[in-house]
């Protein structure tokens, strides 16, 4: 029974990770059709920021660090979001694959910088002693850095649907996520939206990537693109342009995950989850062309 | 009624889909007040029409709204200047509410006028908290005018078809609504319904195959036989 | 440039790099040491397979506008199941191609059949997930035949002698040649024939083609085998010449990296491909021994880190294509070369 409450609880916390991540995606793909390869160099390059940031504060296990680690990788995931919608998707709203390919060149380039500038070694992550240790829920003894994770992405997610809910932005994403040309129709301005909705998703992926850290233990160049892989994953089974879906579907994905991992070979659940994409991408392609959740 | 001026002027309309082209130097005047019937078969461009004059689509020629050239303007700011669309496919928000949707339309600054819109359709009051996807064609028809009511700044309406597959009801009330909205709006009206174009508007202009074929009134439109069948390809009923 | 020109120089090119084993000369800051030397020949080489494998993936992308983002998957299946046949199972090497042969075939045909019932951005991420799928797999290492992260090394009796050794270096010079030759003619007829023009039909509007009474997906399916076949035969080439399998083909990262070498070179032009292929390997081998040596070493460290680092200026000049220069570099060669046939004439 423990280790079903075990398994349970760092699946949530592996789906929390992923649902960081996939809830920009999922907006980005809904509101502005554009398939942000960056995104998992949003995550990287946050997480890497923020650690040489934290390396400032000189008490390696306070709380401090980690704190000021986490306000540095948001900050550094949205700006670094904000230019390259600036500088890269904007001058190619009429081009929407070259929007791809752009954001394929993004990664490719700001990875291998990463890995030019800290090697690609995992770095060590010195955390709060509570971090590391774990705590006992239902006889089960889980991780404090898999609750804290969960606790961020439950707030990432009340945030998100307040903001999308309640203020005006939030209502023109909505609708624009319905149908963008209406939008324009109406009179408004839709790319400070996509801006907007750029800039949440690069806050999300840089504290994913900053709380990667804490999950893993270290950090390296190469997790942000696997875990975007698995985000992904996430947007098309959660339905493209739905925070709640994004939410769902990570919550199933992660625990799929770690079910399969620890009853089946190592390495069947990252397996199945995949398969999982392709069958439902040809149950249901049309998730993509048009419907809307 | 022909010395009102002209508030919207299109001239020479092209538009091109690759290789096709659609819109072909596609002219004409709306006088202001009043409402204008945009009429022809089905695939004539009327419906290209309107998205170019709003620049939905990629087209070159020039529009001018109450003398100014907006021809240049993106969309959005295009709208600004005081025009509201009514699809054809009403594009109402489906996963938003009936309030919202009516919320989304406002624009900061202008003058709503929720009271007319509610009193033309009640509906909209009772269903404020409804997903707007949930609603009838009918009911999303009406949400779809009153969003291009709501703004007083809104001199000229471009509407589409917007009695298509409603019941007979339905087709009433949009009438009713459209002629209270006439008396202080112009209107650019593309219809199939050769019965309501008559209700409704004074003057029409026909295209066929992209290009402006006739230009006039809509009596002398429908009470000619010859006219009719060939600009419209159809017999007219007796009105 | 008119045709006749084109294919003179073109033969003049073939019969030098045929010839280059035997021409001695030294070319300096472009290659460490002579021509003829073994670590020329190998870099060489390593070109023309990354220009046949660019190739192969300018047929589907290029010509037929299948956004595939899973073809490293085809030439990661020649690598490992070559190696696999050679070292694990001991087979011969004509065996172990035949097998590979077999796999190349089968594979794109499964492949392709499922993820073609989708099309756009559903079909990039379908084919995606199946290469992920593929690169677990083989990090999995399942019953040890992969060799999981540390790759498959041949052991030195596995292949026939004439291919294994610094002084035969030459020997698998030549094969690469004569197969990115083989794979451009190939790649030629194919998109010259009638097939190939209802590729470029599909590319510019599959709906039409429906109409005419043509069915799409099956020219979609030869088109993507195809491809995968080419893919799967250049990663044969390939691990002939490193002399083992790294899971590295496997990567995502790497199916990305094809993307760049077509966008660079010019998509939906052949040679394009190919330029953009060796382009691409040329600067990955060389940049580093370039940033190592003088002028990048004394540039200051914000300039020097990145421009030590082969994907960060592949990236870089990737996205200055893209939004630039969408045709390529043989796009930019072309236009140059007809500015000044133009002046030529005028």
């Amino acid at each position: 029974m423990s280790t079903i409450v075990l398994l349970l609880l760092t699946g949530f916390g592996l789906g929390a990770l992923y649902f960081l991540i996939a809830a920009g995606l999922s907006l980005i793909w809904g509101l502005m059709r554009v398939l942000n390869f960056a995104h998992g160099a949003f995550f990287t390059v946050a997480a890497y920021v923020a650690y040489s940031a934290s390396l400032l504060v000189p008490d390696a296990q306070s709380w401090t660090r980690w704190f000021v680690s986490l306000a540095v990788g948001v900050v550094a995931g949205g700006a670094f979001a904000a230019a390259t919608e600036i500088a890269l998707i904007r001058p190619l709203y009429e081009r929407p694959t070259s929007q791809v390919l752009v954001t394929v060149g993004l990664a490719l380039a700001s990875l291998a910088v990463i890995q030019g500038a800290y090697g690609s070694d995992p770095l060590q992550i010195s955390l709060p002693a509570a971090l590391t240790s774990t705590t006992n829920i239902a006889g089960a003894l889980v991780p404090n850095s898999r609750i804290v994770v969960i606790a961020a992405a439950l707030a990432v997610l009340g945030t998100l649907l307040a903001f999308l809910r309640t203020t005006r932005f939030g209502l023109i994403i909505r609708a624009g996520v319905d149908n963008r040309e209406m939008v324009t129709a109406l009179g408004i301005d839709v790319r400070t939206a996509f801006t907007i909705v750029f800039v949440l998703g690069g806050m999300a992926a840089g504290l994913a990537g900053v709380l990667a850290g804490t999950y893993d233990g270290t950090i390296d160049p190469a997790r942000g693109t696997s875990i975007l892989i698995f985000a992904f994953i996430v947007v098309v089974i959660g339905g493209l342009g739905s925070v709640t879906g994004s939410a769902v579907a990570a919550v199933v994905v992660g625990v799929l995950q770690q079910f399969l991992n620890f009853y089946a070979a190592a390495g069947t659940g990252d397996f199945a989850v995949v398969l999982l994409l392709a069958g439902v991408l040809l149950a249901r392609p049309g998730g993509f062309a048009g419907e809307r959740t | 009624m022909n010395d009102r001026p002209v508030l919207l002027d299109v001239r020479d309309l092209r538009v091109a889909f690759g290789e096709s082209q659609i819109l072909h130097d596609v002219s004409f005047g709306v006088r202001s007040g009043g409402i204008t019937a945009l009429l022809g078969r089905n695939g004539a461009g009327k419906t290209t029409t309107l998205r170019g004059i709003l620049g939905l689509t990629p087209r070159s020629g020039s529009v001018r709204f109450d003398g100014d050239e907006i021809g240049r303007l993106r969309s959005h700011a295009l709208v600004r200047r005081g025009i509201g669309y009514v699809p054809e496919n009403r594009d109402v928000f489906g996963s938003l509410t009936v309030a919202e949707n009516l919320r989304i339309a406002e624009r900061s600054g202008a003058t709503l006028r929720y009271d007319e819109v509610y009193a033309l359709f009640p509906e909209l009051r009772e269903r404020a908290a409804q997903r707007a996807g949930t609603l009838s064609g009918g009911q999303q028809q009406m949400v779809a005018i009153a969003r291009a009511l709501l703004n007083a700044e809104n001199r000229l309406l471009l509407i589409d078809e917007p009695t298509k597959g409603l019941s007979p009801l339905m087709v009433k009330r949009v009438v009713d609504a459209l002629t209270a909205a006439a008396a202080s709006t112009t209107i650019l009206l593309v219809e199939q319904n050769l019965s309501v174009a008559h209700a409704l508007a004074h003057d029409a202009v026909v295209l066929e195959d992209g290009r402006v074929t006739y230009t006039g009134s809509v009596a002398e439109l429908t009470s000619d036989r010859d006219l009719a069948r060939r600009h419209l390809g159809i017999a007219t009923a007796d009105h | 440039m008119n045709a006749t020109l084109a294919r003179a120089t073109a033969l003049v090119c073939i019969v030098v790099l045929f010839a280059l084993p035997a021409i001695g000369v030294t070319v300096p800051l472009l290659f460490d040491g002579p021509l003829s030397s073994p670590g020329t020949l190998n870099l060489l080489a390593l070109c023309f397979v990354f220009g046949a494998l660019a190739l192969s993936y300018d047929l589907v992308f290029g010509f037929v506008g299948l956004l595939s983002f899973g073809h490293a998957l085809y030439f990661a299946a020649g690598v490992y199941v070559t190696a696999i046949a050679l070292e694990r199972w001991h087979l011969s090497l004509p065996a172990a191609l035949l097998v590979t042969a077999a796999v190349a075939v089968v594979l794109p045909t499964v492949l392709g059949a499922i993820c073609l019932r989708v099309r756009d951005i559903p079909f990039a991420m379908v084919t995606l997930a199946f290469a992920q799928a593929g690169s677990i797999l083989v990090m999995q290492n399942p019953w040890g035949i992969t060799g999981g992260e540390e790759g498959l090394a041949l052991g030195g009796d596995t292949l026939p002698a004439a291919l294994v050794g610094v002084a035969n270096t030459r020997n698998v010079y030549w094969i690469a040649l004569a197969f990115l030759i083989v794979t451009y003619a190939i790649g030629y007829l194919a998109v010259n024939s009638p097939a190939g023009r209802v590729w470029q039909a599909i590319r510019e509007n599959e709906r039409r083609v429906a109409v005419i009474g043509l069915n799409p997906y099956l020219f979609k399916l030869g088109a993507f085998v195809l491809s995968g076949f080419l893919a799967s035969a250049a990663g044969v080439v390939y691990l002939l010449l490193q002399g083992g399998a790294d899971p590295g083909v496997t990567s995502a990262n790497f199916t990305l990296a094809l993307l760049v070498m077509v966008v660079l070179g010019g998509v939906g032009t052949l040679w394009g491909a190919v330029l953009g292929g060796v382009v691409y390997e040329y600067l990955d081998f060389r940049l580093v021994a370039l940033a190592n040596a003088g002028v990048v070493q004394s540039l200051p460290t914000l300039l020097r880190v990145p421009l030590s680092e082969p994907l960060f200026v592949l990236g870089a000049l990737f996205i200055v294509l893209v939004m630039f220069l969408p045709g390529g570099l043989g796009g930019a060669v072309r236009g140059s070369l007809r500015l000044r046939g133009r002046a030529a004439r005028a």
